[in-house]
């Protein structure tokens, strides 16, 4: 019972901290570059902001374009629940393994790109052409990583994942290291970082996600906000679970979980100062330069897969 | 140091020898085709200094001092000064697109280990994993040279396919006599200037490195 709560309360956690979390990063960027920045909280005040709006809608949107924003936001926040935040074996995380994670993710990624292309304009369509042509290439990529992981664990189930990593303990292996940059690779793409998408701007010809959001205002443009905050933490806190998982708790015990839930924030710092870094040193790459970038990272995913099998499985 | 740590290492040393070779097919330009090669040479001494530190073999030190001299510097600065000198078109012209050439190089890389699956079970050294490893790497020099038009990207691939024997050679066997290796060395030295001065003579009666033009 207790470790129902603690699951409902780390899925809370990651909800509710995510414009936080976006709030950080922000800053952390506008400090960067000798700029002041809004406070952290800023996020928290514009989405509350946007849902006390009042929406606009096209005349020309149907169901789809009304019902997008909260299918996106509800199969964010359902990845969210799946991935063990600061306990393991969570009563959440049985009921969907990583590649229904996958499915939940591409899910929120399908209905963007839908209600981009209902509206009609053509900002919404080029934006999800864009967002189709990568999202092709980094699911792949994404679940190729993933199952390096997965092969060496022999369960695709992240509860399962995360034991056999903190019973095998820290291992030069090669696989992981691949793995790990493949994974770093997608989430960049995924979430639409510099280099591969500037979060930042509305510049018409550069942008992929923003395009398709153009049209949306007040609470559904807030929920898609909110989701996107979230995919951010959630991309993170999964590659910590997948790659990082020391210190997050394997019992219900007050203790383990506070230094499991100060651990995950500090891991999260860490992510996001290495984030902000990149996307204060990068420029933003060519278009169509991002699937040769996505292509890398499914090969490297690809070599980790053989290292596994050439180098790691024989020498046991 | 613990043997399994050297063990990791080495694994890790042959993982980025094979990550190198991929790397050497995705390159578009010259420039970066040289840096990585050159860092083949680098890994590739580093490993077998490592090797030789297990094994207790000092004769891998000298050859690994000649690697990182040779391979690691020399040959990649010699190259990079014809394509200076020669006035080269600094893109690499691939004869198959990169995507297809990389899902064969992957295809290759499976092929090889099915090959030498039987082998690994016969030896006994720690470092027997590496041999699909090199013997991946080689193919991968292989397929190197037969998809490129350029005569220097070509030798690029004879060069590490060299690189990969000498691994396989470090891997399976703890090395070659010292004097098998120097000869090598040398021989890839000599090559190396012969690739040169062949250079010279494609371009002048071709007027071109390109070598689909020879044909004709």
């Amino acid at each position: 019972m207790t470790i129902l709560l603690v699951n409902i309360a780390q899925i809370l956690l990651m909800v509710l901290a995510a414009p936080m979390a976006a709030g950080i990063v922000k800053k952390m960027k506008a400090r960067m570059q000798n700029r002041q920045g809004a406070g952290i909280f800023q996020p928290y005040r514009d989405l509350s902001k946007l849902f006390g709006k009042e929406m606009v809608l096209a005349d020309h949107a149907s169901w789809i374009f009304r019902a997008a924003p909260y299918i996106i936001f509800t199969s964010t926040v359902l990845a969210a629940s799946v991935v063990p935040v600061i306990v393991v074996d969570s009563p959440f995380s049985w009921t969907a393994d990583v590649i229904a994670l996958a499915g939940f993710l591409a899910i929120g990624t399908f209905f963007t790109a839908l209600a981009g292309m209902d509206i009609g304009t053509v900002f919404g369509g080029m934006g999800a052409s864009r967002e189709m042509t990568f999202a092709a290439l980094a699911e792949p990529a994404l679940l190729m990583s993933i199952f390096v992981l997965s092969v060496t664990a022999q369960s695709t189930n992240l509860s399962v994942m995360i034991h056999h990593i903190l019973d095998a303990g820290i291992l030069l292996k090669p696989s992981i290291a691949f793995a790990l940059i493949a994974m770093l690779m997608v989430s960049i793409v995924e979430n639409g970082r510099i280099p591969v998408d500037n979060p930042g701007t509305h510049l018409e010809v550069t942008m992929i996600h923003e395009a398709m959001l153009l049209e949306y205002s007040g609470r559904h443009l807030a929920l898609i906000e909110w989701a996107t905050q979230i995919k951010l933490v959630l991309f993170a806190t999964l590659i910590f679970d997948l790659f990082f998982p020391w210190g997050i708790s394997t019992a219900v015990a007050t203790s383990a979980l506070l230094i499991a839930l100060g651990l995950w924030v500090f891991k999260l710092m860490l992510f996001f100062v290495l984030l902000v870094i990149m996307e204060t040193a990068l420029a933003k790459m060519r278009l169509f330069e991002v699937p040769q970038f996505l292509s890398t990272a499914f090969f490297l995913a690809l070599l980790g897969m053989f290292m596994h099998y050439i180098l790691e499985v024989g020498a046991q | 140091m613990s043997t399994e740590l050297l063990q990791q290492i080495i694994t890790m040393g042959a993982a980025l020898m094979l990550l190198i070779s991929f790397a050497l097919l995705s390159q578009k330009r010259m420039l970066s085709l040289l840096h990585w090669f050159a860092l083949q040479g680098i890994v590739l001494a580093a490993v077998t200094a490592l090797v030789g530190y297990t094994s207790d073999n000092t004769e891998l030190y000298v050859s690994a001092a000649i690697t990182l001299l040779l391979k690691g510097m020399l040959l990649p600065w010699v190259l990079w000064k014809i394509i200076r000198q020669m006035h080269v078109h600094r893109e690499v012209e691939p004869l198959v697109n990169m995507p297809v050439t990389m899902l064969i190089a992957a295809a290759l890389v499976v092929f090889s280990y099915q090959v030498t699956l039987p082998i690994e079970h016969l030896s006994h050294l720690i470092t027997r994993n590496t041999i699909a490893v090199a013997m991946a790497n080689v193919l991968l020099g292989m397929l190197m040279m037969i998809t490129r038009k350029k005569a220097i990207t070509q030798v690029v691939g004879f060069l590490a396919i060299e690189n990969s024997l000498f691994f396989a050679g470090v891997g399976a066997t703890y090395g070659m006599p010292l004097v098998a290796e120097l000869g090598v060395a040398f021989d890839v030295l000599i090559a190396s200037v012969v690739f040169g001065l062949f250079f010279y003579q494609i371009r002048d009666t071709f007027e071109s490195l390109d070598l689909n033009k020879m044909e004709k």
